[in-house]
């Protein structure tokens, strides 16, 4: 599963721009799943399995988008002013190297700080393409680009950019490969544009139409030096959410969750995200509703450049999402 | 660069000026929908004005497998609304959609259906201190005053219009609600003079200002394979205050219709993008980038309706957005309705299946 991360990561996708990743995902789907299809936002939507009497409709969401940047002016020596295409702070950004994808490489300076004190805001940064004047620029307003890093591993740790959420991806494509038997009807989903408002996932859910749904995601750690007090810990098993700022996640979908795990003796962690959210806000109201859960590999540092993983975390991911599709689900009404 | 700019005939700019003369606050907009509507029954198939009052119109196009496409302009302006009466005749307001409370003071305004005519009381500038001067002036402490005349005749709810009447000057058009009547105005202009490789799904949205409500149902009852949004966006093409290069006019009037690659609601469909950039450079119509950042249009709500729909918006550049005055190039205009109707007479079904990027 490494070197399928390692190639999901140093594709470049960023959100609205997913045909990339959509082609290496595609070409690891063959023969895994039953049938492929691109919509009209851009999502790839398979499906897997029928339903047998006992079994249910499943979306499985993982979104294949990374955050990125997006050039707003060309100005007369060259230099480009941009807007972020989804959530991250303008500190991760200064020194930071892009990649836009029609090719053209830059590295983020800024102007003399005032104070400082203050973090630079996104105003005060450019992009430097290495041109010399506004004719050298090979770029235009709307050009794309994300974050430029290598993949890395620190002992048991993964750096990269995206892996926010090509890990989602992997999980969900390493799952594929064991799932033998299953009594549900799957339809796995690499959603677009999630880093922008999870406008993929709203439009897939409805096209779907789902009896329930799992998001697969990454989702950050209490466990650095004076970080946020959250329980989730790097190397401790994935996460099972309760709740984010845009949702609460159905209790009989974390009791069916954390029954599973508790069944084959895997770790996890209960997971309460105070600032983020995933595609699952927008699955869960869609149409008439859908009891949606979230399982997570924890991350630290995401949405920089160099986010971390641990490489067992995401190997629990895929045996915990591995049991949840293999067996019947009775949802317990409390 | 403007000369190639088509002629516009006395008829669709007195369309404008009807338009920009009407009240439609977001959530009234009535006055404007009797003018849409008188003016596109005749030219239209089928249409309806539904739960939230938007003008829903189809316009079939040639043969069965037409291309169902929406076209979508809001009716909606900004402006404010009646919130209580004081005891002394004057009224508390606040506003609807977005408006720079700086700029309230002193304004002349219309009351309710009935067009009250009132202004944005204020402090005569003999009364006030030095260090009144230096702040903006809080909603709450504003009133509206109908004079001895209109006091009594106003109630809670009705809305307020700035009084502004149209005015041309020339190659530019002065006007209140330019946003988004000129979009209102083009989309009348394609369903009398509709391509008819396309089946035109025309959305003459409501609530727009406020959340892009009408365009949301609009959208689902449609259900079209792709949208056009037409609109205004602010041109802030002023120099900057300190001499440097301006890095945030994000359009420009006189410079060409205003083609989205990203706004904060839509991520526009880059194969539309490319679409309406290709058919601008070959038949020569002036264009601009519109500067990717904040803001959203009804393609914010139209992409994510039911299983996607790629969506585009093309906007037309006006200064001095949501303000009681803005400022057009009639140039802009032209060339919007050439673009947007080159661009639907070249539609191609293969677009479709195109790799999107």
């Amino acid at each position: 599963m490494k070197s399928l991360i390692k190639k999901l990561v140093e594709t470049n996708s960023p959100s609205g721009y997913e045909s990339a990743i959509r082609a290496v995902i595609k070409a690891e789907l063959i023969n895994l799943v039953d049938d492929v299809q691109t919509d009209a936002l851009g999502n790839l939507i398979t499906h897997k399995g029928e339903k047998a009497p006992d079994g249910l409709r499943i979306m499985v969401a993982a979104h294949m988008d990374e955050i990125g940047v997006m050039a707003t002016h060309i100005d007369d020596n060259g230099f480009v002013r941009f807007t972020p295409i989804g959530g991250f702070l303008p500190h991760t950004c200064y020194g930071g190297r892009v990649h836009f994808i029609n090719g053209t490489r830059g590295v983020i300076g800024r102007e003399k700080l005032q104070d400082i004190e203050k973090v630079p805001t996104f105003d005060q940064l450019f992009i430097d393409v290495g041109a010399e004047s506004k004719k050298d620029c090979p770029l235009k307003i709307g050009d794309i680009a994300v974050f430029e890093r290598p993949f890395t591993e620190l002992q048991n740790r993964i750096v990269a950019k995206a892996l926010d959420n090509r890990i989602g991806v992997a999980v969900v494509i390493e799952t594929l490969r064991k799932l033998q038997k299953t009594p549900h009807e799957i339809h796995f989903v690499f959603t677009a544009q999630e880093e922008v408002g999870g406008r993929g996932a709203t439009a897939a859910a409805f096209g779907i139409d789902p009896d329930i749904a799992l998001v697969i995601d990454l989702t950050g750690c209490g466990d650095t030096p004076k970080g946020s007090h959250k329980e989730v810990r790097l190397g401790k098993g994935p996460a099972i959410a309760v709740r984010d700022n845009m949702m609460v996640v159905d209790s009989r979908i974390i009791k069916w969750m954390t029954k599973t795990a508790d069944k084959i003796h895997l770790p996890y962690q209960l997971e309460i995200l105070e600032r983020g959210w995933t595609d699952g806000h927008a699955i869960q109201i869609t149409r008439a509703g859908v009891p949606t859960g979230i399982l997570s590999t924890p991350a630290r540092y995401i949405h920089s450049p160099s986010e971390m993983v641990d490489y067992r975390d995401v190997e629990k991911s895929v045996i915990l999402l591995q049991n949840l599709l293999s067996n019947p689900i009775k949802l317990d009404l409390q | 660069m403007r000369n190639s700019a088509p002629q516009l005939n006395n008829e669709i700019i007195g369309l404008v000026e009807s338009l920009t003369n009407a009240s439609g606050i977001s959530g009234g907009e009535g006055e404007v929908r009797s003018i849409v509507v008188s003016q596109i029954k005749s030219h239209v198939d089928n249409h309806h004005v539904d739960a939230l009052g938007n003008v829903l119109a189809l316009r079939k196009g040639e043969g069965k497998d037409a291309l169902r496409v929406m076209l979508s302009a809001h009716m909606d302006e900004v402006g404010g609304m009646i919130l209580d009466i004081d005891q002394d005749g004057f009224h508390y307001f606040d506003v609807i959609g977005k408006v720079d409370k700086r700029q309230l003071i002193g304004k002349s305004v219309l009351v309710g259906t009935d067009h009250l005519p009132g202004v944005i009381g204020c402090k005569p500038i003999h009364l006030t201190k030095p260090h009144e001067m230096r702040q903006p002036v809080e909603i709450n402490d504003l009133r509206i005053d109908l004079s001895p005349e209109g006091s009594g005749k106003a109630h809670p709810g009705d809305r307020i219009s700035f009084s502004t009447r149209f005015t041309r000057n020339g190659a530019v058009m002065l006007a209140k609600a330019l946003d988004d009547r000129l979009g209102v105005a083009i989309l009348i202009d394609l369903v009398k003079h509709a391509p008819e490789n396309i089946e035109l799904l025309a959305a003459f949205t409501v609530q727009e200002e406020i959340g892009l409500r009408g365009a949301r149902v609009a959208a689902y009852a449609l259900n079209p394979q792709l949208a056009i949004a037409l609109d205004a966006t602010n041109a802030n093409e002023m120099p900057a205050w300190d001499d440097s290069e301006n890095i945030y006019y994000n359009s420009k009037i006189g410079h060409g219709p205003v083609i989205y690659v990203a706004d904060g609601a839509t991520i526009c469909d880059p194969r539309l993008v490319r679409h309406a950039i290709t058919i601008a450079e070959r038949l020569g119509i002036p264009y601009q980038l519109r500067q990717p950042g904040t803001g959203g249009t009804d393609a914010g709500a139209i992409h994510k309706s039911r299983s996607g729909i790629p969506s585009l918006t093309i906007s037309i550049p006006i200064r001095n957005i949501h303000t009681p005055i803005s400022i057009t190039h009639i140039d802009d205009f032209g060339n919007t309705i050439w673009l947007v109707k080159e661009m639907l007479a070249s539609l191609d079904r293969s677009l479709l299946t195109s790799e999107r990027a």
